[in-house]
């Protein structure tokens, strides 16, 4: 597989969100506006980039036992950076999605990553990995935060253009799964078209 | 691949040598960012106080222990050349649809309401986020209102604030909040004579 193909793999072919089905709790939670989902997509992709690189440097010096809690203390040093420097450095996005960025911990897509990825493969390819499954992810994320804000608020990035409410049900979780299960078709769809 | 044997020695000193770095790494991302954080949420509150009262030169603050409630709020003082024209109070209620909800109710002396901000709150994005001011102008219906001739409460416990669509628990939470600010600056300072501090 070549370097690319590593990287495009995560937009449509192994889609975390709707191919792979990873991470769906972020995925169904903070995709209330795209705006929220492409903060959280984003967030997302940089604690896959540290954690994916770091594992896939010290692999060979963890003992494969207590490879899973070694995985852990490094994600979640990357979630409490991202948290610390978000909360300092932008304090608006940290309002919109500080009480979901300590959930990136236990998003099974880094774990998966660093798992069935970093830990095997060298460091570059670890790179491109988590890069590409990182913005897959946060494509997803985003997708889904606009539909949902499109038909729930009749906006999309904040900006309305039909004045009222909107679908009350697309803002609340129903509307979550409801859009998720559109955009897993829709993804297969696409999956199947371009292999 | 060389892995290393999963003997104990090798587990333990592994996670310990792991654990202690990750330790490490964190302590001193928190002292970078502990003085920005710190600034950003002052910077808040500051422009919260700045909001909801008139124009002062000089803030003094005081904490004063509510008439319900365990945790005191925070009053401050806005003079203008030295005559009180306002009193911004950090209030709060428990009572939100996802937990605390924190706000800055501004009185002029009289007891009148200025305005009200929202400072932190959890409550569902695209509902209950309508209390802050940037999302609905809902909570502009407090402005300039006495509390002792309108009541805070929502139109559906008869009282004269309009709930928020699908979001009554939100409203009322916020009513909460208000009450509590209005209780605590009626029962620790004369509005007769100026609002000054007893």
């Amino acid at each position: 597989m070549s370097q690319l193909q590593n990287f495009t793999k995560g937009f449509i072919k192994e889609n975390p969100v709707y191919i792979l089905l990873l991470g769906l709790c972020p995925a169904l939670g903070v995709t209330t506006s795209a705006f929220n989902g492409l903060g959280m997509g984003l967030a997302t992709t940089f604690v896959l980039l540290g954690s994916n690189t770091v594992v896939s440097i010290i692999k060979d010096l963890i003992p494969s036992k207590v490879r899973i809690p070694s995985f852990i203390v490094i994600i979640a040093s990357f979630v409490t950076i991202v948290q610390l420097t978000m909360e300092a450095f932008l304090p608006e996005l940290f309002d919109a999605l500080g009480l979901f960025i300590p959930l990136i911990v236990v998003n099974c897509l880094v774990l998966g990553r660093a798992e069935a990825f970093g830990s095997k493969k060298d460091t570059l390819s670890s790179v491109i990995d988590a890069l590409g499954m990182g913005l897959g992810f946060a494509l997803a994320l985003t997708m889904l935060g606009g539909l949902r804000e499109i038909l729930g608020s009749y906006s999309l990035f904040g900006y309305k253009f039909i004045p009222g409410d909107g679908m009350l049900v697309f803002v609340l979780a129903p509307g979550a799964f409801i859009g998720m299960a559109y955009l897993i078709v829709l993804f297969n769809y696409l999956k199947k078209k371009t292999t | 691949m060389a892995k290393k044997e999963s003997t104990f020695l090798n587990m333990v000193l592994t996670l310990m040598i792991v654990t202690v770095v990750a330790s490490f790494t964190l302590a001193s991302v928190y002292n970078l960012t502990k003085g920005p954080i710190e600034l950003a949420r002052e910077a808040k509150r500051q422009e919260a106080i700045m909001q909801v009262v008139p124009e002062f030169d000089r803030l003094e603050t005081r904490m004063f222990l509510p008439v319900d409630g365990r945790d005191s709020l925070e009053f401050n003082f806005a003079f203008k050349n030295d005559e009180l024209v306002g009193v911004a109070v950090g209030t709060y209620t428990n009572q939100g649809f996802s937990g605390r909800i924190t706000a800055m109710v501004g009185f002029y002396p009289d007891g009148r309401i200025v305005d009200v901000v929202h400072l932190l709150h959890k409550e569902t994005p695209g509902l209950g986020d309508k209390i802050e001011k940037s999302k609905s102008d809902w909570s502009n219906q407090f402005r300039n209102v006495d509390p002792r001739e309108f009541s805070l409460r929502v139109k559906k416990d008869g009282g004269d604030v309009d709930a928020i669509t699908a979001a009554t628990i939100t409203a009322r939470a916020y009513c909460d909040a208000i009450q509590r600010a209005f209780s605590t600056f009626v029962a620790n300072l004369t509005i007769e004579e100026g609002g000054l501090p007893l």
